[in-house]
């Protein structure tokens, strides 16, 4: 099995303007913070990103890197609304594909299965046609029955963080939910996965179920280990979700003097500065607290 | 029992929407439909399956508002994944809450305004177009306006009769009551939505007032009282911590007693 493991440094010049990718991970859950980061820092623009969205969205979109969103929804859990991403929709900044959840999900399983399109009952009736407006309906050839022709959403690359992985790729998680990480990296020409940590191939089975190894490596394109990079979302059983740094960020985004602040703080420098102003922000409020666990 | 609050004649109404629902998964957005599936596990339905709106079903469920992690038992594995092959086999009832609703039961969670530019973007139409399709739908709303009961909404999430009826395919589409803070509303043989109980204290005047079109109030009763059995479940067992007073506040005041 092959080496796959890559520096973060060298992820963000694989990535190039006007793809589309797909983001693992759900609302404020387990999403591949440290690599948004590395685009955020990047020059790459005029991205399409898919996405059960959460800060990721609201970061590309506060960068400037996103032309056009698909998505079911985007919200930060602990908090309805991403600031950011409401801004952009009210500014009209960004194209946006508007999904049912279920749709979503069909659309990346047709994507997976070198489709064009599978049939859902989920969006008949409803507005998501009216604001999709190529998308169309289907009789079934048996019965007549009417169904959404939910197109394909075929990934240029994904990316999704995870607990645990090998150098050649298998990734495992070790949380309550997998989302869709899977499903997103069989939908995707290149799949990047970022772990809480590289363990060796016999560290993986011991680590968890066999039902835990989510992600096979054929279906990966690298590995990246960046500690914490989940973070702020949350990484169960790793860490649950930074609340008081989350709530930090969703205050910032509200307001451009803070949001230049955050930035300067939080962004501008690499990987390791974030860790570290995250933990200098804790340490002014008077150390971390380790909720979190339970308020996901 | 003394003191019966809105909030827990509330919570009644929310069980006895899941009354008849059989043995489906509970899907329940809101502290009131929380209470309220827990309520009718424990008195009318014990066959109806709970989860701890993460990634379990929970034979025994966690403290109201927390996860398994916080405590209960778990029978059964249901991730994102999972909910929505469920929501297509049909096997569920939902009860969710509505940034507008119109008098047909479209429902809109997404934005106001104009879906290119909003006015105001919420959070997305999220799983309700693919709820109101595939199984019963029913909606909590825990401040009862004008702003929420609208004559028409800007984006239609929750498929309404009317368009259920318009369309081809919606066979499952089966939407059953509206329960609020002033009242109880269920669906005419026109497909509009109608008063059907006005909670105690609340007059139909008041139900109204407060509701963006016209609403039939022809056989409009008062809203049932939860019974001894049932208080002392919401308020010892379900909710001690009195969440529900959070979402339907408590006047200073005696309450309900002896209505």
């Amino acid at each position: 099995m092959g080496d796959k493991s890559m520096p973060l440094d060298d992820f963000a010049a694989t990535i190039e303007s006007g793809m589309t990718v797909g983001i693992g991970g759900w609302g404020s859950r387990r999403k591949p913070m440290a690599l948004v980061r590395a685009l955020l820092r990047s020059d790459v623009r005029d991205l399409t990103v898919v996405s059960f969205g959460g800060p990721d969205v609201g970061l590309l979109c506060a960068a400037g890197k996103v032309r056009r969103l698909v998505y079911g929804f985007v919200s930060l859990d602990s908090i309805a609304l991403d600031p950011h991403f409401r801004a952009v929709r009210e500014r009209g900044a960004v194209e946006t594909a508007e999904y049912d959840e279920g749709m979503l999900v069909t659309g990346l399983r047709a994507a997976a299965q070198r489709l064009s399109f599978l049939p859902t009952r989920a969006g008949l009736g409803s507005d998501v046609l009216t604001m999709n407006p190529g998308l169309v309906t289907i009789a079934s050839p048996y019965t007549g029955e009417e169904y959404v022709a939910m197109r394909a959403l075929p990934l240029d690359v994904a990316l999704v963080h995870v607990n645990r992985a090998d150098a050649a790729g298998n990734a495992q998680y070790l949380g309550p939910d997998p989302y869709f990480d899977d499903l997103f990296a069989m939908a995707a020409d290149r799949c990047y996965v970022s772990t809480e940590r590289i363990v060796s191939p016999a560290d993986l089975p011991a680590g968890g179920p066999a039902q835990s190894l989510l992600i096979s490596r054929i279906f990966v394109t690298a590995v990246i280990e960046t500690p914490g990079g989940a973070h702020f979302t949350s990484c169960e059983p790793d860490h649950g979700r930074d609340e008081p740094f989350q709530a930090h960020y969703a205050a910032a985004a509200r307001d451009p003097d803070a949001w230049r602040l955050f930035r300067r703080t939080f962004l501008d420098g690499g990987e390791p500065d974030y860790h570290k102003a995250v933990a200098e922000f804790h340490a002014g409020r008077g150390g971390p607290d380790g909720e979190g666990a339970g308020e996901r | 029992m003394t003191g019966i609050t809105r909030a827990e004649v509330c919570a009644a109404a929310c069980a006895d929407a899941w009354r008849d629902a059989g043995e489906v998964l509970a899907h329940a957005v809101g502290v009131l439909p929380g209470i309220g599936a827990r309520l009718a596990r424990m008195t009318t339905n014990p066959d109806l399956a709970l989860t701890d709106g993460e990634a379990f079903f929970m034979s025994d469920p966690p403290p109201l508002g927390r996860t398994a992690a916080h405590g209960g038992v778990v029978e059964g594995w249901v991730p994102f994944r999972r909910v929505f092959d469920f929501v297509a086999a049909g096997r569920r009832h939902s009860m969710m809450g509505a940034g507008q609703l119109d008098a047909y039961g479209n429902q809109n969670i997404s934005l106001i305004g104009d879906w290119r530019h909003p006015t105001r973007q919420l959070i997305g139409v999220r799983g309700v177009p693919g709820n109101t399709v595939n199984h019963r739908t029913d909606y909590w709303i825990a401040r009862h306006s004008p702003k929420v009961f609208v004559e028409k909404v800007d984006v239609v999430c929750g498929v309404g009769n009317d368009r259920a009826r318009a369309g081809r395919g919606l066979r499952f589409h089966d939407l059953g009551v509206v329960i609020s803070d002033l009242a109880v509303l269920d669906y005419g043989a026109d497909g509009r939505l109608r008063i059907r109980s006005v909670h105690p204290g609340v007059t139909v005047a008041e139900v109204r007032r407060n509701t963006g079109f016209d609403l039939d109030a022809a056989g409009a009763t008062e809203t049932r009282l939860p019974s001894d059995t049932e208080l002392r479940l919401i308020r010892e067992v379900i909710d001690p911590e009195g969440l529900r007073h959070r979402e339907v506040p408590a006047p200073a005041g005696p309450g309900l007693t002896g209505r």
